[in-house]
């Protein structure tokens, strides 16, 4: 962030501004970046989805609006917006309008905190990880707000399931990323990715990254543990009584949160914004020209931009393939198996270590 | 001024016209057709409307696929209600379109046209009718989304605004004992 700040300045010094103003109006800059890669990511991560999950099933999905369908989920986004926003008598009005609200700029936390690469990020704290996770719980409890506040009975029964299945994830989650921790000695993400440098996390910690994988997977609230928006039991789960913007802030929050939870994946298991083989592409191809150092900034982002999305692409699978579990069977996979299974994957982890 | 309201008619009827998300309401065999039309031979998704919302809140597009007895009406009534604007519907297969093979009085449990309990925008007979009609029905659909404005909306709101009352619990139209 520094660099970015010091050219910024060095910038601004061109029109005569001075240093103070520049300092102040870097600060909203890499938010503004972040708030429009969101947006953008997230719009063409749902066509992403619904092409993928055509092609999974010998169909062609959307390919009417625009070349090859891209502009399907830009005429969805319109249309969501201007849809009218139902009212409830019944509900608790305060927190049925403020849930989608907090669930959706949590994830626009957790993006904040994510290192795009060496430079930019925005929060770059020496405990990183443990603020992901705490922020990370914040979607969860306000789904559950969401459920309660709309005073419906199919709601409060996906809450109440949301929340059952928050209990069982979070343990297994937890002891993964203490094991990274063990390993790493550091919980800033940024260190946590150089330590990759010579060997991926994923090589030293593969029953872990195994574990969080599903842990992560539930977490995301996807299939086969969508528990608590189980269409065919409870209408739509906790956004049953959700219309227009709001259920579009759960709906794009849920998918804004993929794909921040798959780049936390790559950044513990895969080497986050380093490249595969160690080298640099731009260094390569550019020689050793002034505009080398910044090509680099971008190649980091594409790698992580890259591994992630073979991350989306297998969780995608997953949900093509395998059906929804009862939620006796998903406590049972969480508290029988994955939790003793992370347990003893930390106790192995720290042996090694000593 | 009206240069105004047709540049947002456009965007917004663009928005609208490609994204008719259907609610996931099958009463009988005609659903049988509605399925058949999402799945990998007729794929309903290249039209951009496979999401099937469970839900009635987040849904544009109520197919009324199937026969409505007098029992179903209030419940399609009711979840006609809970669409939030802009709705529209589609009376799929004979027996909403005017009673099919159940018209006449001699089929006393069957509404004969679902356009005496909720307004219909496209009429699609055939006993039941194949996917490529869904398509054709959803095409034409498109078609009168994209000639609408939000004024013409408003009018078409307050004519066919429904004057409901609740019986046991149920909202049913005021006039229900009149028509049946």
């Amino acid at each position: 962030m520094n660099f970015l700040l010091c050219k910024f300045i060095e910038l601004l010094k061109n029109f005569n501004i001075p240093d103070s103003i520049g300092i102040l109006l870097f600060l909203p800059l890499p938010f503004f970046v972040i708030i429009s890669f969101l947006i953008i990511t997230v719009i063409f991560l749902v066509l992403f989805e619904r092409k993928l999950l055509g092609y999974f099933t010998q169909r062609k999905g959307p390919n009417r609006v625009g070349v090859w369908g891209i502009l399907q989920t830009t005429a969805d986004a319109i249309k969501l917006l201007c849809k009218e926003n139902i009212e409830l008598l019944s509900a608790d009005k305060f927190l049925f309008t403020l849930s989608p609200l907090v669930a959706f700029s949590a994830i626009i936390i957790l993006w904040c905190i994510i290192p795009y690469n060496s430079e930019f990020n925005m929060i770059n704290s020496s405990v990183g990880i443990l603020i992901y996770l705490i922020v990370s719980s914040f979607p969860m409890l306000f789904h559950f707000l969401a459920g309660y506040s709309s005073n419906n009975k199919y709601s409060i029964i996906g809450s109440y399931r949301a929340l059952a299945l928050t209990a069982s994830y979070s343990v297994p989650v937890i002891f993964i990323i203490l094991s990274i921790v063990c390993i790493t000695r550091t919980m800033n993400l940024n260190k946590i990715v150089l330590f990759q440098t010579s060997y991926w996390l994923i090589f030293s910690n593969f029953l872990g990254f195994i574990i969080f994988y599903i842990s992560s997977i539930a977490k995301l609230n996807r299939c086969p543990f969508d528990l608590s928006e189980a269409e065919s039991e409870l209408v739509c789960g906790y956004h049953t009584e959700y219309s227009g913007m709001r259920f579009a802030m759960f709906f794009l929050g849920e998918y804004a949160e993929l794909f921040v939870m798959c780049m936390l994946i790559s950044i513990l298991f895969f080497g986050g914004y380093l490249p595969p083989f160690g080298i640099y592409l731009s260094n390569i191809l550019s020689g050793n020209c002034s505009l080398c150092r910044y090509l680099i900034y971008f190649e980091q982002t594409f790698w992580l931009i890259f591994k992630t999305l073979i991350i989306i692409f297998s969780i995608i699978w997953v949900r093509a393939t395998l059906p929804r579990l009862t939620q006796k069977k998903v406590l049972e996979l969480f508290w029988k198996y994955l939790t003793p299974l992370s347990i003893v994957n930390l106790i192995i982890i720290i042996l090694m270590r000593i | 001024m009206n240069i105004i309201i047709s540049t947002i008619d456009t965007i917004l009827n663009w928005g609208r016209a490609n994204s008719i998300w259907p609610l996931t309401f099958a009463t009988s065999c005609c659903g049988i057709e509605m399925m058949c039309a999402s799945a990998s031979n007729f794929d309903i998704a290249r039209f951009g409307s496979e999401v099937f919302r469970p839900s009635p809140r987040q849904a544009d597009l109520l197919i009324c696929a199937g026969t409505i007895t007098h029992k179903m009406a209030p419940v399609l009534l009711r979840l006609y209600e809970q669409m939030p604007e802009p709705k529209y519907v589609i009376a799929m297969g004979a027996c909403t379109c005017g009673g099919g093979m159940f018209s006449g009085k001699d089929a006393y449990p069957v509404v004969n046209g679902v356009d005496k309990i909720i307004p219909v925008d496209i009429y699609l007979p055939m006993c039941p009718p194949r996917p490529e009609a869904l398509f054709d029905a959803i095409l034409k659909l498109q078609k009168e989304i994209k000639k609408e404005s939000i004024l013409t909306r408003k009018e078409f709101l307050a004519t066919h605004e429904l004057f409901l009352k609740e019986e046991n619990g149920i909202l049913i139209r005021k006039d229900y004992d009149e028509l049946y």
